[in-house]
């Protein structure tokens, strides 16, 4: 392993576990070699996963940072580095990491005492996870927890032991899903996310973390003011493509700002201020 | 001021040598003149502009970052370390000694990049004055004097002489060592050389060119600006502009597999004026030339000063004389200038 300390020079990992989430998502769970985590990160961070011979993509790290075992990246199916990810790797699998990168949700800081609006649509839910399993573990620290997520149907959803017996059963704690259309066994709500923002009557004296593709995220925002909300009570987090990962391979920037480096968290007022290339 | 006649440069360009690696510009196969590692025989030129710009002394075109090795499930790694031997560059014009400030706040900011600061560090800068100014140069317009380049020793060529100038600490060392080559010199010649280039400068089609204030305003003013598309149309995206510029840092990684087992990563030069440059699985934010374009130009003129202070442009015109569509930054930047919306 390397020490030079060059960010670009990765560490080895090794996969220590593969959960099949839905049939285009996988989570994986990385140690160092020899057990423990391969760096510390903040809820919201990302890093750099190596396939070699097929290069490197960047990934949000799902697991939160209280947890001292490993991390783990949820992961969809969608290019070619994912697609050797869903179909190459195996349980023991040694891996090439690099991170953590850009900043992180305000835990520390605003977010606390505050009562917390989860908004996450299909694989967005992945950032979100660590920073409500950080909030969880530190549960005094927040006020109520709300969460909102959407899938395209009930095999869709990330997680979805998690979303139902474990995260409900804390403190506080409110998990509302959605899918697209009706499914057979489905007695849950049916419908898109923004209206199902609107029929739940949320109050704006909440603070939102969003994270989704694109389209949903302009339209829960749209719902949200409607509401009474303001842009800066909403988070993102947005995903642009990335080499370097500490700004200077020159791709991922909005106007001046560097995805890597200055998010990938952002409040929508800041976004509102950003070129519309995203 | 010391001085050498020119005719002594194979002798001076040999004792460098035995110091480091000598990089000077001279004649490659196709005629031009670029930087090349010096060696018996190498006929130096010093009196054009390279076409490529110094930049690969720091930032070269392409390097190794690591090598891997799988053996089953296992993955090893071994870091390709950036050279740690001394080198010389020799004959840099002031244009390109700048570019290696603004190259500085990308590549030294934190977090450094370890390959770019080995080679800063390792390095020796020789600059070189300018007696011929082209058609194509604005330095001036970024305050840069182009016959004193920022430099650690500074030389200029007049008539058959060689005059040199130790300027930082590790210049004046270097020139310690070589010191037996050189004769005392007045500083005559050379003040006269630097105003008759001057004179030359004031004359020049871009002598009095400057980049408006009101284009690096308001971001989003000049990203929404109608300008892009007529300037953009002709462009082929083959982003020979951002190879040639000396302040062009975007980069590429990338693997390539030597055997089945044995994969090398490495860094190349890239360009935002390619269209698969941010283009992803689900998506591309930049998909048509004009946002491609216009995010090339937005670069050099509004996001890099909103970062960093100063315009990523050196006024070395390259793009002026290498752009195959007659596209260049100072005409962007009167085209913003002279428009309404922006």
């Amino acid at each position: 392993m390397c020490n030079c300390g060059d960010t670009l020079i990765p560490q080895i990992g090794v996969i220590t576990d593969i959960c099949t989430e839905t049939p285009d998502v996988k989570t994986f769970r990385v140690e160092a070699i020899g057990g423990g985590k391969l760096f510390e990160h903040m809820p919201g961070q990302c890093a750099i996963l190596s396939m070699p011979g097929k290069g490197e993509a960047i990934f949000s790290i799902t697991s939160s940072p209280t947890n001292q075992k490993y991390m783990e990246f949820s992961i969809k199916r969608c290019g070619s580095i994912t697609d050797l990810l869903h179909f190459d790797v195996e349980v023991g699998q040694q891996i090439a990491v690099r991170g953590p990168y850009g900043n992180h949700f305000p835990v520390e800081d605003k977010l606390q005492g505050k009562d917390v609006l989860f908004i996450a649509g299909g694989i967005g839910l992945a950032p979100m996870r660590s920073v409500i399993n950080y909030m969880l573990d530190k549960r005094d620290d927040y006020g109520s927890i709300d969460i909102v997520y959407g899938a395209r149907s009930k095999e869709d959803f990330v997680r979805y032991d998690e979303l139902t017996n474990v995260w409900p059963s804390q403190k506080d704690t409110h998990v509302h899903l959605t899918i697209d259309r009706p499914q057979e066994g489905w007695d849950g709500n049916v419908g898109f996310v923004p209206n199902f923002l609107k029929d739940l009557k949320f109050t704006p004296d909440k603070t939102v973390l969003l994270c989704g593709p694109p389209i949903m995220i302009k339209l829960c925002l749209a719902a949200l003011i409607e509401m009474g909300f303001t842009k800066t009570q909403v988070y993102t987090t947005l995903e642009l493509k990335m080499k370097c990962g500490v700004g200077k391979c020159g791709r991922c920037n909005i106007g001046k700002k560097y995805v890597c480096k200055d998010g990938p968290v952002f409040t929508c007022d800041q976004i509102d201020e950003m070129p519309n290339e995203y | 001021m010391l001085k050498l006649a020119l005719a002594k440069l194979p002798e001076l360009c040999a004792l460098m040598q035995k110091e480091a690696e000598l990089l000077v510009p001279a004649k490659n196969k196709a005629g031009k003149v670029d930087y090349k590692a010096y060696a018996e025989g190498v006929e130096i030129c010093l009196n054009e502009k390279t076409s490529r710009s110094a930049k690969d002394a720091f930032f070269p075109q392409v390097e190794n970052l690591l090598k891997f090795k799988s053996e089953g499930k296992n993955l090893s790694l071994e870091q390709i370390l950036p050279p740690d031997h001394a080198t010389i560059l020799f004959g840099v014009k002031a244009c390109d000694a700048r570019s290696f400030k603004l190259l500085d706040k990308v590549f030294l900011s934190n977090p450094v990049d370890s390959y770019y600061k080995a080679r800063r560090e390792n390095c020796l800068i020789i600059g070189l004055g300018c007696a011929e100014p082209e058609e194509t140069c604005f330095c001036a317009t970024f305050g840069i004097d182009a016959t004193n380049p920022e430099a650690d020793i500074n030389t200029w060529v007049v008539g058959e002489e060689l005059y040199w100038a130790p300027v930082s600490e590790k210049g004046k060392a270097l020139t310690e060592k070589l010191s037996a080559i050189f004769v005392e010199a007045d500083d005559k010649a050379v003040k006269e050389q630097g105003e008759a280039t001057k004179n030359i400068l004031s004359m020049l089609p871009l002598a009095n060119f400057k980049i408006a204030d009101k284009i690096s305003a308001k971001e989003l003013v000049t990203f929404n600006s109608k300008v892009w598309g007529d300037l953009s149309a002709t462009c082929l995206s083959c982003c020979t502009c951002t190879y040639v510029c000396p302040t062009c840092h975007c980069y590429d990684i990338r693997d390539y597999k030597t055997d089945d087992n044995t994969t090398e990563r490495f860094r190349c030069w890239d360009s935002c004026m390619a269209s698969d440059f941010t283009k992803m699985a689900h998506g591309n934010p930049r998909k048509t030339k004009l946002e491609r374009f216009r995010q090339r130009y937005m670069h050099k003129l509004v996001y890099f000063p909103e970062n960093n202070g100063e315009y990523a442009c050196v006024g070395c015109g390259r793009c002026l004389e290498k752009c195959p569509a007659n596209l260049n930054i100072v005409k962007v930047a009167k085209a913003l200038e002279v428009s309404d919306d922006v």
